[in-house]
């Protein structure tokens, strides 16, 4: 009984992500060998073996594997797969995109998002937009799983596992990098800050979302946004919570000039304190709300800005 | 060069999901059904690059309970040529697995020999996010996942993507898969003449064994539940109060 993990990262840190893997891991039973593959990807594998409950690391450094594309990276993960019963990865854009296509090229099923490890070969995982929480027993011989960071905690990282570096295998060459857009930020990451504050089409405007990153700012706080915020053009993409996008669990999360639409709840609800700051009284978001308040927020912003 | 789009009946994104007493599954009946709204942008898609005249045919799909034939029709009058529709369950709340989904739609690829299919990139009833990653490894080919930009030229398909750090893009080579984002493209509606001309268009009922597949079950479902309700919050008058609240009462801040 073994599980292989895939490792989230960057080639120069590793995402937390992995580290919140590691513990459903923990509860499947078994050694846990992390894999790490990427360009250059030592560091992150010197850290991997510190991750409390890993026994062995998997060092793949080769540019095909620099860029997170599927077809190479699924190839590699499938040459391991016979030595193990568990083949785990983080519920990211990366991990979502590459395990359906490990599942599918080994014969067995992926079993998506998953927010509970009941045994080795049951799970829970939410569906219909985390409206309705699924138990679902694998009867394959392998289990090919995502797990969703925002139900598990990070690991500790008091482990000493070894690195072994193992070679690639054949690029199909079924895929091409072209460039990554990405804006730098200062800015907690969304999936693991402590407090996240997000707006939505109330806001108006790109413009005006600054009244919003002004407050995280002060707060320390990632910054989230509704898909018809990111729609609208007034925050990118890789900001948006929910169903379709990132799903957070915060110790704070602040709703600014957001309906409430299940579509959104459905990544944020498992926050432990939700803040909504609606001009409507009747929008469902204070449904969820602990601290509800009717306000205009270009009002109500400036001053939550100066009160902290 | 043809296209092929598969497309799901799904419980409607507005709908409010009651998950049944028994904890069998999520109430299907009498619910107002449509088309995954994935795939509404799958199909969108697909029209748009015929109108560009870079599509010649578009040939839809829908694997599920003979009413799917109802959306196959509403893609037919958004624009789509011709549908088939594969009746791989009677009952509307077996879910048919992407793995399956996955193989027959090979067997459709295999016949069909599309140049591209574009389909959506998660079904909103039961949020695998799977199939179009796996018919692409059946295929053995490319995948142009969470798609919010495409671009085609002769052979290959430039794909902005959606991911967690912002957006990637590739360059994979044709035929491939790619599963659409939110933000590619808004879905027109159908016309009433396009809804009245739809019904006319040819629209062939198979069955999975016509593609050498079967329908099988790798995950069983042991229950299906709420999820746990949250207590009820208060209101606050101010932004002093709230803060004051978070401070003392939450201990957030
Ligand atoms: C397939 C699918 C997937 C989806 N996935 C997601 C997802 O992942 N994430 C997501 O968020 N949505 C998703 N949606 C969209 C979702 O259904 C809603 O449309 C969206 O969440 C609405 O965003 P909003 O609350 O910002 O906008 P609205 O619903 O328009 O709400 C705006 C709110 O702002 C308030 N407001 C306006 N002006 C002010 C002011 N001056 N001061 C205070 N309050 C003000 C209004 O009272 C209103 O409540 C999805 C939809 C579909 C169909």
């Amino acid at each position: 009984m073994a599980v292989l993990l895939l490792a989230e990262h960057d080639n120069a840190t590793l995402n937390d992500a992995t580290a919140k893997t590691v513990t459903a891991a923990a509860q499947m039973g078994g050694d846990i060998h992390v894999l790490c593959a990427g360009s250059d990807c030592g560091a992150v594998a010197a850290e991997a073996a510190k991750l409390s409950g890993v026994t062995k690391v998997l060092c793949a450094k080769d540019p095909a594997y620099g860029h997170d594309l599927a077809e190479p990276l699924a190839d590699l993960i499938v040459s391991l797969a016979g030595d193990y019963d568990h083949i785990v990865a983080s519920a990211t854009t990366s991990g979502k995109n590459v395990m359906p296509r490990v599942a599918a090229l080994l014969d067995c099923m992926v079993i998506s998002d998953i927010s509970g490890v009941h045994s080795a070969d049951t799970f829970e995982r939410p569906i219909y937009a985390g409206n309705a929480m699924a138990t679902v027993q694998s009867t394959d011989a392998k289990k090919i799983i995502t797990v969703r960071g925002a139900s598990f905690d990070v690991a500790a990282m008091d482990g000493s596992a070894a690195v072994e570096e193992i070679g690639a295998v054949a690029n199909p060459g079924l895929s091409e990098w072209v460039e990554d857009k990405v804006v730098e930020s200062n800015r907690p990451e969304l999936t693991s800050a402590k407090i996240v504050i997000s707006g939505g089409r109330g806001m108006g405007s790109a413009e005006n979302f600054e009244l919003v990153d002004k407050v995280a700012d002060k707060l320390g706080a990632a910054v989230g946004a509704s898909r018809a915020a990111v729609d609208s053009g007034y925050a990118p993409n890789d900001y948006q919570v929910g169903q379709t996008g990132k799903v957070v669990a915060p110790e704070l999360y602040i709703a600014v000039g957001i309906s409430g639409a299940i579509q959104h709840l459905a990544g944020m609800k498992d926050s432990k304190v939700i803040v909504a700051i609606n001009k409507d009284e009747e929008a469902p978001i204070f449904q969820v709300a602990d601290y509800g308040l009717v306000a205009d927020l270009f009002d109500a912003l400036p001053k939550l800005e100066s009160a902290l | 060069m043809k296209v092929l789009v598969p497309v799901k009946r799904v419980i409607d994104y507005n709908v409010k999901v009651r998950v049944k007493a028994d904890q069998s599954g999520v109430d299907l009946a009498n619910v107002k059904m449509s088309m995954n709204p994935f795939d509404e942008i799958a199909v969108e898609q697909a029209i748009r690059l015929k109108e560009a005249g870079q599509v010649t045919e578009i040939v839809v799909v829908s694997i599920g309970v003979e009413k799917s034939q109802e959306t196959l029709r509403n893609a037919l009058a958004m624009g789509a040529d011709r549908a088939i529709l594969v009746k791989a369950v009677d009952n509307v709340e077996d879910d048919v697995e992407p793995l399956t989904v996955a193989k027959i739609l090979k067997g459709i690829v295999d016949e069909e020999q599309p140049g591209l299919v574009i389909m959506g990139k998660q079904a909103i009833d039961n949020d695998m996010n799977a199939t179009g990653q796996m018919l692409s490894a059946l295929m053995g080919w490319s995948q142009g996942t969470f798609a919010s930009g495409l671009e085609l030229t002769d052979g290959s398909a430039t794909v902005t993507r959606e991911v967690d750090g912002g957006l990637q893009v590739i360059k994979i080579p044709t035929p491939c898969v790619l599963t659409v984002d939110l933000r590619l493209n808004e879905p027109r509606y159908a016309s009433l003449p396009n809804i009245m001309k739809a019904k006319k268009k040819p629209l062939e009922v198979k069955e999975p064994g016509d593609y050498g597949a079967s329908v099988e079950k790798r995950l069983t479902i042991v229950k299906v539940e709420e999820p746990p309700a949250r207590k009820a919050g208060v209101m606050v008058g101010s932004v002093e109060e709230l803060v004051e609240k978070l401070k003392t009462e939450a201990g957030v801040l």
